[in-house]
Parts: structure tokens; C-alpha cells; sequence
């Protein structure tokens, strides 16, 4: 019922990740539980910004931490060299990322495929050899301490704070997803997926959209490196590497593309299932690719958009 | 394949359920965070390894203040995140009284905030010395920093009448912190840093820098201080282009391996150590003789690989911690944390502890010996002399 439900009215998957949201925390013992929530919300809304990429407009993005490490690093450098406030270095963060993927996304969003997944992966890289490098100012790949969040005189620390904050980002976010999806520039991008001639020839302007649509996404991005940041109080140059743009991705194939609900679900897999499975000590690993390839090889669209399928049949 | 789907999603339901079950006992806990798959995995598996062996034996034993030990192990994966995570997880779920870990500088860096609040002795087994300064309350590491690395090979140089040194090294954490480390005392130690060269972490040829420091009329000595591969190229490349100026290599390629993958290279090369890799040669007064070759011989016995200082790290931090829970004759986190402070003479594989308010390491530079390679294997250098 829920499922069509969700089916029915747009913003459905919002208010049931809403309840999720309020109703998880009566069953949780302790601050742990907190923690790993507040983390699943803030891969969540980097994994929504792309799959808004991925999903809608068919881009693939393998750099996608670089810009989780931006907005990490604007975090942790700011306030400390530049004297700026922490809620800034978020908002300065989004504006860099923003700048960064509008200058890199003019020229390789050009190309397509494999080649697009190449430069995307190359300039992922880069950032994380960047981050890693200049040790003057981002203490290397020790990594360096960052400042906690002051908003308005309020102190936010601790993991249940950081479960409610990030939270009610993630809602936000994903309602703004919705609406650029269920707007003209949302279904061009669907036009541009389906076939870029078709849209071509409908007068779709194909680079331009594609640009807006990787601007976005690596600003959604860009703020979850910066939530983890500030949530983690310490940031190390790993957060941009290649293994946590993979993660990002699968988190999108997994949960499923073109659905942001799903994006939310993959998330939690793969936040979560790591957790989980400590119990097996030596074969977590072992373990956790099994899982994956049984999802993907049983709901091969990804998970919510299999079950939404599964339901409706 | 509706059925299939349906029973799949069932299968994760319950595995995810059997899963999340933890057994519950009324052990101590110890915690540890290490990182023993990833690319630190050469350091977080020894460390791991030898955790288990010896909490084991201990509790063969009895336990410590008539209470067995649990150990609990979480892998990071070289991930400071995850660390960060599964420190939470140790603190708020587990309720350790005391932790072992960190393999990383990045990821203890990570968990610190996160035990300091908690009020949890944690003992780091990361290198770089921002761990222990500035001194924070309940977080101690034991193995050695690399700015006595340094020390000790500015010392060696000055006993063969040489001050003017050149730096070639590899842009890794261990790399970067040594280096920078190496610059900072060279002043203190009279020693004069007159070039310094880099190399990437993949890169397979080194003789461009090498030539560069050739070049270099006052260069007296090289030092390399690096991690991993990049040393062994350093050293083949350095005879390669025949120089013939002492050339040192850091403690950080202090393993077996270093003299295989530098071959005959490696001859005359001198570096620091602990005392656990010349358990054999250590002259028959030395303190730490029995202490290195029991703990050599254990490990060895039980995991039928050779032994690295890394695990020795291990192995002291796991000592110091149960010795002081033995002191204060409870398991009571504050008292636990005093003790470890007050920790005296303790006899570790990595040197000879002795902790104080100010000194949350507690080794001083005789913690290292210098090493020589000779005929493929290690000797021990005089302190006095040469």
C-alpha cells in the first residue's frame, strides 16, 4: 500500500523517510545507533545529488568525493586559517564545488561514456592528491582537526544532535530533488537520458542542462563532506579518494537510478551492512560482496525501483 | 522470479537480524581499532595477530585482577571514517574499559575526540607525534615518534664527523611527517638540511633526484625518509648511479623484505630500529633481550610468520595497560588511566617505557638502535665510535 501510495503522490517516499526519520530513534539503546543514522543521512544526500547526475541525466560520475573533499576541506581550513565560521566554510564549500564542477564540467562533459567516466575518475583523483599534498594546509594524509559547528550560539556536537541536523537536511534535499525532477529542466534531463538526439531535436539544450545538472549534484556533495566533516571533528584526505567515489556510485546503482528514495535505501545498505557483519570477522568482506551481487543479480534495477516494479506486477 | 525476490529479500531480512545479535558476557573488554585490511594492512594484521595471542594467554592464565579479557578487534579498513564509527561502537555498544589501537596517525587522529570524552585510556599505535602532543589526558601511543627517527640518525652522523645532509622522500603520511620532522630538529642536532628532493608513491625510478643530489658538491650524507617501496628503488638507484656517500633509510622499512627488494644495493645501508629485529644479536645484558625474543618466538610459533616491530607495538600497549590495571588492582577506567601514566621501567619490544604527565610515550632515543646492513642481514652499529 505504501508503495503506491508513494506511486500516487510525488513526495510520498519524503514523508515516509520523514517517519523513518522520527520512529527509528524509540528503538535505539545508544549513541552508536545515533551515529550510524546521522552517517547513512549524510551519504544518503550525496548519494541523491548523484543520482539526480546518474539517474536523470545519464551522466556517470566517478570523482564524486572530490567534491565530498572540497566541502570537507572547506570546513577544516577555513575557520582555522581563514578566521570564517563553520557554517560558512559549508556555504563557501558549495560555492567552490559549484565553481569547480561549472570550469571542469564545461569541457568534459562533453564527452561520453567510458571517456566521461575516465575524466570524472581522473579529476576525483586529483582533488585527493591535492588534499593529500598541500600538508601546509591541509596537514597531509594525516589529515587535520576540524572545528565544531556554531550556529547562532548553539554548539552542535554529539551524535543524536548530528542524527536530527542531518536528517533534516537529507528531507530537505530530497525535496528539492523532487522538484527539479518534476520541473522542465527535470524532465529535459529524463529526454536527454532516454536519447540525446530526440532531445536534441525537441531543442533541448543538451550541454547546458547537463552542466546545471553537475553543478548540482556536486554541491549536494560538496555539503555532505562538509556534514561529515564537522560531524567526524577530524577530516583525512581518504574522504576523497577514488574507493569513497565508488561507494557513492554503488550506493546509486544499488538503491537504484532515477530514484531518489532509493538512493536513501542504498545508502543505509551500505553504511549499515558493513556494521553488521563485524560479527564474521574475517569473512566481513567476503560477505559484503556476496550481498551486493545478490542484490544486483535478484533486483537488477536497483532495490527501489525493483520492489516498486514487484508490487504494480 | 517473484518468488526468488521474495525469498531473497526475506534471506537479508533474517541475515541482518542474526547478524546484529552480539553475544553478552561479563569479561573486562578490551577494544581495538585496527586497520587490518587496506593499504596499512601490513601494519593492522601483525597488530591483530599478536592482540589475539597474547589475550589469549592471558586469560590462560586467569585474566588480569581475576577477570578474563574479552578483545574486541573491528577492521577500518585505512578508512578514518569507519575508524571514527567503530570507536563510537566500542565506547557507547561494547563498553570497553580500555583501548589498543589506532594503526593509522589519520584514523586515531579520528577516534581521539571520541575516547577523551568518553574518559577511556586509549593507546595509539600510530607513529607521528601530534598523537602525544600537545599531552592529552587519557591518549598514549608506544611506538616511536619519527622525530627520534631523526634524532637518532643526526646522531649517528655527527659520530662519523658529518653535518651536511641532503632529504629524498616519498609523499606518503609517514613519508611527509618524517621529513618535515627531520627539518624541524636538524637545527638542535647541528646538522645542516642543504637540498631536499621528493618522489610519487608509484613512482619506479628515482635517478633524476639522486642525480640532482649527485650533484650537490657539500652533500656529506643522504637521507631517505620513506615507506613502503619507494626506499628500495632509492637505495638500487643510489649504487646504480654510484654514489658512495652513507645513506640512511628509515625505521619505516625496517622489515626483512627492504633487504630483498634492494638486493646487494642494500649493503652499508644504515637505519634506526627497535631491538625487536636483532632479537639474536643483542648482546647478553641488554634488558630487552628476553623480552624480544620471547615475544619473536610466541609469534612465530603461532602464526608461522615472521615477526615485525609493528605487532610489538601491539604487544606493548596491550602490557602497559594490563600491568597498570594489575597496579591498580581494579579495572576502574580513571584509576586504569593514572596508573598507565605512572607506567616505570616497563621492558617492551620497543624500547624501555617510562611515562610521565608530560610524556605520554615514555621512550627516549636508546629505544632505537642503529643498524648497518651487512651480507643481506642486519648488524648492530656501536653507539660509541665508528
Amino acid at each position: 500500500m505504501i508503495v503506491r501510495l508513494a506511486m500516487r503522490y510525488r513526495l510520498a517516499p519524503v514523508a515516509l523517510v520523514a517517519a523513518i526519520v522520527i520512529l527509528l530513534p524509540l528503538l535505539f539503546p545508544s549513541a552508536y545507533y545515533y551515529r550510524v543514522g546521522a552517517l547513512v543521512f549524510i551519504f544518503a544526500f550525496a548519494a541523491v545529488g548523484l543520482n539526480l547526475l546518474m539517474g536523470f541525466a545519464g551522466q556517470v560520475s566517478l570523482g564524486h568525493a572530490g567534491f565530498l573533499g572540497v566541502g570537507a576541506y572547506a570546513v577544516a581550513i577555513g575557520p582555522a586559517y581563514l578566521g570564517i565560521p563553520s557554517w560558512f566554510g559549508i556555504v563557501a564549500g558549495a560555492v567552490l564545488s559549484a565553481l569547480i564542477a561549472f570550469v571542469v564540467g564545461r569541457p568534459i562533459l562533453r564527452l561520453k561514456g567510458h571517456y566521461l567516466a575516465v575524466a570524472t575518475l581522473g579529476f576525483g583523483v586529483l582533488i585527493a592528491i591535492v588534499l593529500s599534498n598541500e600538508a601546509g594546509w591541509t596537514g597531509g594524509p594525516d589529515g587535520m582537526s576540524v572545528s565544531r559547528l556554531v550556529l547562532f550560539g548553539w554548539r552542535v556536537s554529539g551524535a543524536d544532535t548530528w542524527y536530527w541536523v542531518a536528517a533534516v537536511t537529507l528531507l530537505t534535499g530530497m525535496v528539492l530533488a523532487y522538484n527539479l525532477i518534476g520541473s522542465p529542466t527535470g524532465r529535459a534531463l529524463r529526454a536527454i537520458h532516454d536519447s540525446e538526439v530526440a532531445a536534441r531535436v525537441l531543442g533541448v539544450e543538451i550541454a547546458r542542462k547537463k552542466l546545471t545538472i553537475f553543478v548540482i549534484s556536486a554541491v549536494y556533495a560538496s555539503v555532505a563532506g562538509s556534514y561529515l566533516a564537522l560531524f567526524n571533528g577530524h577530516i583525512t584526505p581518504d574522504v576523497a579518494g577514488f574507493l569513497r567515489s565508488v561507494e557513492l556510485v554503488a550506493m546509486v546503482v544499488l538503491g537504484g537510478m532515477g530514484s531518489i528514495a532509493g538512493s536513501v535505501v542504498g545508502a543505509a545498505v551500505l553504511v549499515v551492512l558493513p556494521q553488521t557483519f563485524t560479527a564474521l570477522h574475517d569473512y566481513e568482506h567476503l560477505a559484503l560482496g556476496l550481498v551486493i551481487m545478490a542484490f544486483m543479480i535478484f533486483l537488477r534495477q536497483g532495490i527501489v525501483p525493483a520492489m516498486v516494479q514487484w508490487r504494480t506486477t | 522470479m517473484r518468488l526468488a525476490k521474495f525469498a531473497f529479500l526475506s534471506a537479508m531480512g533474517a541475515a541482518f537480524a542474526l547478524a546484529s545479535v552480539s553475544s553478552v558476557s561479563a569479561q573486562v573488554k578490551i577494544g581495538a581499532v585496527l586497520s587490518v585490511t587496506g593499504p596499512a594492512s601490513f601494519l593492522g594484521d601483525p597488530e591483530k595477530k599478536t592482540l589475539e595471542i597474547y589475550v589469549a594467554a592471558i586469560n590462560a592464565k586467569g585474566g588480569v585482577n581475576g577477570q578474563k579479557l574479552q578483545l574486541i578487534v573491528y577492521d577500518d579498513g585505512g578508512d578514518a571514517n569507519n575508524a571514527r564509527t567503530f570507536a563510537t561502537r566500542l565506547i557507547e555498544e561494547d563498553k570497553v574499559v580500555a583501548m589498543v589501537g589506532g594503526t593509522t596517525t589519520g584514523s586515531t587522529m579520528a577516534m581521539i575526540p571520541a575516547f577523551e570524552e568518553a574518559q577511556i585510556p586509549f593507546i595509539s599505535l600510530a607513529g607521528a607525534v601530534q598523537i602525544i602532543q600537545p599531552v592529552r589526558k587519557w591518549v598514549f601511543k608506544t611506538p616511536h615518534t619519527d622525530t627520534m627517527a631523526c634524532e637518532k640518525i643526526f646522531a649517528d652522523i655527527k659520530r662519523r664527523k658529518l653535518s651536511k645532509v641532503a632529504l629524498i622522500s616519498g609523499s606518503g603520511g609517514f613519508d611527509k611527517s618524517m621529513q618535515a620532522e627531520c627539518v624541524k630538529v636538524a637545527p638542535a642536532a647541528g646538522i645542516t638540511i642543504v637540498h631536499q628532493e621528493s618522489y610519487g608513491p608509484r613512482d619506479t625510478d628515482m635517478t633524476p633526484q639522486l642525480t640532482n643530489i649527485k650533484g650537490k658538491a657539500d652533500v656529506q650524507a643522504v637521507i631517505n625518509p620513506g615507506f613502503g617501496q619507494g626506499p628500495a628503488i632509492v637505495t638500487r638507484n643510489y649504487r646504480q648511479l654510484g654514489i658512495t656517500l652513507p645513506l640512511y633509510q628509515s625505521h619505516g622499512v625496517a622489515s626483512k623484505q627492504f633487504i630483498e627488494l634492494a638486493g646487494p644495493a642494500a649493503e652499508g645501508v644504515r637505519l634506526p630500529a627497535a631491538a625487536l629485529l636483532v632479537a639474536d644479536k643483542l648482546p647478553a645484558g641488554d634488558r630487552q633481550k628476553p623480552v624480544v625474543q620471547s615475544y619473536q618466538k610466541t609469534y612465530e610459533e603461532k602464526t608461522k610468520e615472521p615477526v615485525s616491530t609493528f605487532g610489538g607495538h601491539a604487544y606493548d600497549g596491550l602490557m602497559i595497560v594490563v600491568e597498570a590495571a594489575q597496579r591498580a588492582k581494579s579495572w576502574d577506567r580513571a584509576k586504569v588511566r593514572d596508573e598507565i601514566e605512572k607506567t616505570k621501567g616497563f621492558v617492551g619490544t620497543g624500547g624501555i617505557v617510562n611515562m610521565s604527565p608530560t610524556d605520554h610515550l615514555g621512550l627516549d632515543l636508546s629505544a632505537f638502535r642503529m643498524l648497518e646492513i651487512q651480507k643481506g642481514d642486519w648488524t648492530l652499529v656501536p653507539e660509541s665510535g665508528s
